[in-house]
């Protein structure tokens, strides 16, 4: 069942591809650019796509001034907020306050390290890839929480408390779901999962743990109707109420970064990656992503935001116990057929999710609410 | 072990993204939970009501426009049905009609907003809120044709309206009137059963009958409660007695009830203006009302039922050219003295719907 997992645990230079020509070090090199181009590249083009869909289904038009269609208008953004004057709060923790933005942004751009663009084209490919995912994303929350903490704003504490709480509840559907998908690949390197996705996409064959992943992954990076942590109407800014300037650019490039990295990790362990017909890989893996985040967007524009509670419950009472059924049927499943599971399975797991959706959804209760203070 | 924890204090307002207005509350939390709450007013009082004993009987109606910004049509109507209790004058009929369909369309307007925002208020990244916008706009232009203006209409006059509707208007009336129901089913289908909403919303906020009767709640706040309490039926004022409309009440009296009423009375509106287009005569729109109006010493008092409840004016006369005194009974500020009672308990998010749901106009609170 393992026999796709290395015994080595981490290995750099085994985890080059081994057909790749030369030395090691200009593969990092070369890699590193690649990784920081798409990142920025593809935050600048979620930052429009996000305003411009927004827009669209909000039956307004929204950036069309700056550049062909409003394309430049991220950059003037991102030109205003360099020039802007950086005030720091007075009585605000200094050395942590300028820690933060630092701390959130870095291992936002760190995942992309383990995710394929096309067949071996990765920076490392770690045969524990899925693992190394799930560590260095929630590593950002310590740097939201040092943000909530140390500008010495009420509203900044609020919303880095329930940053924490959200990303503790919600990483365990992640990493079930993960787990599902790892069984069936039998591996947790990127590459190796997308390869066992040659004849389908992971999505059919685990609709429910595509699901569980998709709604915990909005809530995993503060998207709507998750976005407790920076909700405009209750708490203001959340944890970067108190922030101007590159530092708060700096968030700003995190929130949509963890964005990037949500969606081409889903992208990549559920749609297939790289895979697909006629198109180059690469390209193929960037329509992907933009899909994944495409559907982030019209949820935003959906739905209302849940209550805190409830979206603790959520996590614990709906997600986290559907994800450990669908664990132990998907374990079933691999034990039943150690060499492949046969195609037909596709159904059967379409119907054993919505089966468990509909039923777990009855058990399901939202409780009132209201505390008696006394 | 345990934890020692402590309650604090969150100002919230009198700039928040969520206080309609510059609104302020001086919260006291523990952890997400609010413990006590002092609502603090004041911070857009311009004194209208003192302000009007200063000016003639016509030149308080501006006034009466910045009271409930976003409902200026009904304001006007309030003051101007008092000042004809007060000084005897008679409306023409086609002026009463026009009269109806303003405040009817105001109320439409007003209810957009107050859905649209409270959804804001709810999370729902303004999509509500600039779809019910995008309808509005089509009442603003309608309002704008008559009287010149978008926002502050200033349209009535003891003793009528200020001018007579162009000829454009009542085609371009009827076409607005085809489609509205059409978009409130959009809504209705966007946000009516929403399963977030329903959490959020559904037996959040409860004000109990009983208490809403006995602070003086009026409007889609009392009648979420499941309180048949309407002016326009219980006391009918201009010519509300011809039409034929339903008083929409909820069961509960929590926050998904209040949505609920103004959603169905937009389309109570929208049947009042059918028929009022209906039997509209031909004829003046303004009695024969002197520039000064000298009423006779006394006193009178009119209410309607503005969007957000009733709305009073109070005037007394001295028999001199303006009021002796001018008192507004604001229906916002009657319905948030159930604030306090209403919110503690909930958390800061609850703290926030509860709030939106009251749909209150800072420019009505404070005066």
């Amino acid at each position: 069942m393992f026999a796709g997992l290395n015994n080595n645990p981490v290995s750099f230079p085994q985890a080059m591809p081994p057909d790749w020509p030369g030395n090691a070090w200009w593969h990092w090199v070369i890699f590193t650019v690649i990784i920081l181009v798409f990142f920025l590249g593809s935050v600048i083009m979620f930052i429009y796509m996000e305003r411009r869909v927004l827009a669209k289904m909000q039956a307004r038009i929204g950036p069309n001034r700056v550049g062909p269609f409003g394309l430049l208008q991220a950059i003037a953004d991102a030109v205003k907020v360099l020039m802007k004057e950086m005030v720091t709060p007075a009585n605000a923790d200094k050395i942590v306050y300028w820690l933060a933005p630092a701390i959130t942004f870095a291992p936002v751009v760190m995942v992309l390290a383990v995710v394929p663009f096309a067949d071996g084209a990765l920076l490392a490919d770690l045969n524990i890839g899925i693992l190394y995912v799930l560590a260095i994303s929630s590593l950002s929350s310590i740097g939201v929480f040092m943000a909530g903490w140390s500008s010495n704003n009420k509203y900044s504490l609020i919303g880095a408390m329930r940053m924490v709480a959200a990303v503790v509840s919600y990483e365990m559907p992640i990493v079930l779901a993960l787990a599902s998908v790892v069984l069936i690949a039998g591996s947790m390197s990127l590459n190796d999962i997308v390869i066992a996705q040659q004849s389908y996409p992971m999505l059919l064959m685990q609709p429910l743990a595509f699901l569980l992943m998709f709604i915990a992954g909005c809530a995993e990076i503060n998207r709507s109707p998750f976005d407790l942590m920076e909700a405009d109407s209750e708490i203001v800014a959340g944890f970067h109420t108190e922030y101007t300037g590159m530092k708060f650019a700096l968030f700003y490039l995190a929130e949509y970064g963890e964005a990037v990295v949500m969606s081409s990790v889903i992208a990549t362990v559920f749609l297939g990656g790289w895979q697909g017909p006629f198109l180059w890989p690469w390209l193929w893996f960037i329509l992907k992503t933009f899909f994944v985040f495409f559907l982030m967007i019209w949820t935003r524009t959906t739905l209302p935001r849940v209550r805190i509670d409830q979206l603790m419950s959520l996590a614990w009472k709906f997600l986290f116990p559907l994800a450990l059924i669908n664990l132990i049927f998907t374990g079933i499943e691999v034990l039943t057929y150690p060499d492949g599971i046969p195609w037909y399975f596709i159904f059967a797991n379409i119907a054993i999710g919505a089966i468990l959706v509909l039923l777990w959804s009855r058990l399901y209760k939202v409780g009132g609410g209201r505390i008696a203070v006394g | 072990m345990t934890l020692r924890t402590e309650p604090f204090v969150l100002n919230m307002g009198p700039v928040h993204p969520s206080t309609h207005g510059v609104f302020r509350m001086r919260v006291t939390l523990d952890g997400e939970v609010v413990v006590n709450l002092e609502p603090v007013f004041g911070y857009l009082h311009r004194g209208i009501e003192k302000l009007a004993e200063e000016r003639t009987y016509t030149g308080i109606v501006p006034l009466t426009d910045r009271l409930d910004y976003v409902a200026s049509m009904t304001n006007n109507l309030a003051y101007c049905l008092a000042v004809e209790k007060l000084a005897g004058i008679k409306v023409p009929e086609r002026a009463e009609y026009l009269r109806v369909i303003m405040s009817e369309l105001q109320r439409i307007a007003a209810h957009l907003i107050s859905i649209g925002s409270f959804f804001n208020d709810c999370g729902a990244y303004f999509t509500p809120f600039l779809y019910m916008f995008r309808e509005r706009e089509r009442i603003v232009d309608l309002l704008e044709m008559v009287s010149g203006q978008r926002l502050l209409y200033n349209y009535m006059r003891p003793g009528g309206v200020s001018q007579d509707i162009p000829e454009e208007f009542l085609p371009a009336l009827k076409e607005a009137l085809n489609q509205m129901p059409k978009y409130i089913d959009e809504y209705e289908r966007l946000l009516k059963d929403n399963e977030i909403l329903y959490a959020r919303a559904r037996g959040v906020g409860i004000l109990p009958k009983e208490m809403a009767i006995s602070i003086g709640a009026s409007g889609p706040v009392l009648r979420g409660c499941g309180v048949k309490w309407d002016i326009r039926k219980v006391d009918p004022y201009s010519i509300y007695d011809r039409f034929e409309f339903d008083i929409p009440t909820g069961t509960q009296g929590d926050c998904y009830d209040r949505y609920r009423v103004r959603v169905e009375e937009m389309k109570q509106s929208l049947r009042i203006i059918e028929q009022a287009i209906k039997q509209i005569p031909a004829g003046s729109i303004r009695s024969d009302v002197p520039q000064l109006i000298r009423p006779p010493v006394g006193e009178a008092y009119a209410h309607l039922e503005a969007p957000t409840g009733e709305l009073g004016f109070y005037l007394v006369s001295d028999g001199s050219i303006a009021p002796y005194r001018c008192h507004i009974r604001a229906p916002s500020l009657m319905n948030l003295t159930a604030l306090r009672d209403m919110i503690v308990g909930w958390k800061v998010q609850d703290l926030i719907l509860i709030f939106g749901s009251f749909a209150i106009t800072m420019g009505e609170v404070d005066r």
